[in-house]
């Protein structure tokens, strides 16, 4: 056998059985997205789209469903699933907007304005916040963000002022805002920090040449020139955000409440709230039962065809940058 | 925009300041100045929270971590002080490493191969890269719910932990570590495809003019020189799989204990189920059921101790630019 390999192979062949495992890999991830669609479709089959729509009491449902037998009745797929489409949007929607101004101006920072030294310091840094594991983000958020918002920064008041609510115990929207943004933030800077190097000196040059400080020309000429890169950064922090289960199941209070403005503006970032992720990670322990696990599933679809129609506009928002040879 | 209108300050340097030299941010306007303050100040603020992770972390791990943990095995008490070890989830950890490189390693390697020297017919080649994109752009919770449908069908059903009466959950190491090497595949698939394009098409020539087959010359020319990045590609994998809690709690079945299944040596733990690092200090952290915050630390120092050292080799032998690690 071991002979056989280092006698040298018919290129034919060889071209073949590598084609034959990269065919294996493609049909693997589309027998991938047809699995989750179809244990998710006796969802969509029973509630249609008003599935993602507002009413009804999320826990309630999800209960009875944990109830029914075997063979569930079609009532028993009944659910309105907006808490969690609602906390997903409003959680990954904050953290991207605060991690897009940060992650510019940080890259600006990086790619500009520190000094080399500074610079070789915080590129590992950087680096180094985005591969700590997202459950060693979620147990510093459950175990010291939470406390602090809890016993400092909410007063009694507040707390009183929503108990037929919610219970404000720090876990909620805030903590979870702020953990996903440190999250998000270095992933988006790594894009915007190669698009920033790559950008052409002289275009930054002449604007400095007909007067603008250097800090002004990196604004009104290369940032503008690698706005699509800006743009699919975002886009990727986004899929990377919507899919974040562990940290979010830990940090968010583990209540399908939707943060309410009303409340006022504090207390709408103390609330809990539930996204489709951690609702996976909440419930999966019930996944025997058939109504439950097609729920389930249908969250994952959700979650897959947000990730798919993300990941097209991405590539979509990339093209222009080709142009001038920036990749991104 | 000004660019039309340059601004005084900068045109009719103030005295002092001589010709040719930057111009010093204290004669800026006052917005610029702002935004000046706040790139330092963003720049600054993320190192220090990374400083921050790391110290804290230490801090903790040394004050709970003592050096029995690690070979102590976990045991079920209510007091932290009686519940046990880390061995199981460190061994756990190993294993799942081990099986989810071990997949994606020659999958990936092949793909890129494929897809880089040969990739014909082309919209195939294209199909397949965008599939491997679609994996890279899946939460890991999606993987988890695709790997247990998928292992609950009955033909893999001798794959996965089988309980008493039967009933087949789709839970084993195999399951865990077959969808631990989708998460290590694109990173491993992108590094390898990125470093054979970066390969002259002069290297390719000469080799072929020596008279060397394309496989040969795959074999003995390109894959030598692409060794740094497929290693830069498996370091960032395996940080990928020891970081991922989903899968496991999902897919791995997070019992305490490595629990095997059947009587053959090896295959019974591969059909068993088992925890990690990460699905120990989930467990053991207020969110899950345990509330064992010293036990949660001392695990997630020893995950951080990996992280780090898995950083400082992605350091040593990646290009040292800030992309090519995440």
């Amino acid at each position: 056998m071991l002979s056989r390999l280092r006698n040298p192979w018919p290129d034919h062949r060889a071209e073949r059985l590598l084609g034959a495992v990269s065919l294996l890999v493609g049909v693997s991830v589309i027998a991938m997205i047809v699995f989750v669609g179809v244990r998710a479709w006796p969802v969509f089959e029973h509630d249609g789209l008003s599935w993602l729509g507002p009413g009804g009491n999320l826990e309630t449902q999800i209960a009875n469903m944990q109830a029914t037998s075997v063979n569930p009745p079609a009532s028993a797929y009944h659910l309105n699933a907006w808490p969690l489409v609602y906390g997903t949007l409003l959680s990954t929607g904050i953290a991207i907007v605060l991690g897009v101004v940060i992650a510019v101006l940080s890259s600006i920072f990086i790619v500009e304005l520190a000094p080399a030294r500074l610079r070789r310091l915080a590129i590992p840094m950087i680096r180094l916040l985005a591969s700590v594991p997202s459950v060693i983000y979620g147990l510093i958020a459950v175990l010291v963000l939470v406390p602090f918002v809890g016993n400092h920064l909410i007063t009694a008041q507040e707390k009183t002022s929503v108990q037929n609510f919610a219970e404000l115990t720090g876990a909620g929207l805030g903590v979870v805002v702020v953990t996903l943004t440190v999250m998000i933030t270095p992933i988006m800077i790594a894009l915007i920090c190669e698009a920033l190097m790559a950008a052409p000196v002289s275009w930054r040059e002449g604007a400095v040449a007909l007067g603008l400080n250097p800090l002004r020309a990196v604004l009104a000429v290369t940032l503008r020139a690698i706005r699509p890169a800006i743009v699919a950064a975002a886009v990727l922090a986004t899929a990377r955000a919507l899919g974040e289960a562990v940290m979010i199941q830990m940090a968010s209070g583990g209540s399908s409440y939707t943060p309410n403005l009303s409340h006022g503006p504090l207390i709408f970032l103390y609330e809990p709230l539930r996204t489709l992720a951690s609702a996976i990670v909440d419930y999966h322990e019930g996944i025997g039962a058939p109504a439950l696990q097609a729920t389930l599933y249908a969250f994952g679809a959700l979650l897959l065809f947000s990730a798919f129609v993300l990941s097209i506009a991405g590539y979509m928002i990339k093209l222009p940058l080709r142009r001038y040879q920036v990749r991104g | 925009m000004s660019v039309y209108a340059p601004q005084l300050e900068t045109t009719s340097p103030p005295p002092g300041a001589k010709r040719g030299r930057r111009s010093s941010p204290w004669t800026w306007r006052w917005g610029d100045r702002l935004v000046l303050a706040c790139a330092w100040g963003a720049g600054l603020g993320l190192c220090a929270i990374a400083a921050a992770i790391v110290l804290y972390m230490g801090y903790q791990g040394i004050e709970y971590l003592r050096p029995d943990l690690l070979f102590t095995r976990p045991a079920i008490s209510l007091s932290q002080s009686h519940s046990g070890g880390i061995l199981d989830p460190l061994i756990g950890t190993a294993l799942l490493t081990a099986i989810g490189i071990g997949l994606a390693f020659p999958l990936a390697v092949t793909c890129a191969v494929w897809i880089a020297e040969y990739g014909r017919p082309t919209w195939l080649a294209r199909v397949v890269e965008s599939t491997i994109e679609i994996v890279a752009g899946t939460p890991d919770i999606v993987l988890a719910l695709f790997g247990l449908s998928i292992f609950q069908l009955g033909v893999f059903a001798p794959l996965s932990f089988r309980a008493e009466g039967g009933g087949v959950y789709g839970r084993s190491f195999i399951a865990a570590g077959a969808m631990m090497s989708l998460i290590a595949l694109p990173p491993l698939f992108a590094a390898t495809r990125d470093g054979l394009q970066a390969v002259p098409e002069h290297v390719r020539e000469a080799a072929f003019a020596l008279g060397k087959t394309r496989i040969a010359t795959i074999r003995r020319v390109l894959l030598p020189s692409v060794r740094s990045n497929i290693a830069t590609g498996v370091t960032l994998g395996v940080s990928r799989i020891i970081g991922d809690t989903a899968i496991v709690l999902l897919v791995l079945g997070e019992t305490l204990h490595i629990e095997t299944q059947g009587p053959v040596p090896i295959v019974n733990l591969l059909r068993g189920t088992g925890s990690t690092l990460t699905s120990y200090v989930y467990d053991n952290s207020p969110a899950g059921e345990g509330g064992a915050p010293q036990k949660a630390y001392a695990a997630a120092f020893v995950l951080m101790v990996f992280v780090l050292g898995l950083n400082l080799l992605v350091d040593k032998i990646g290009n040292g630019s800030l992309s090519s690690a995440i």
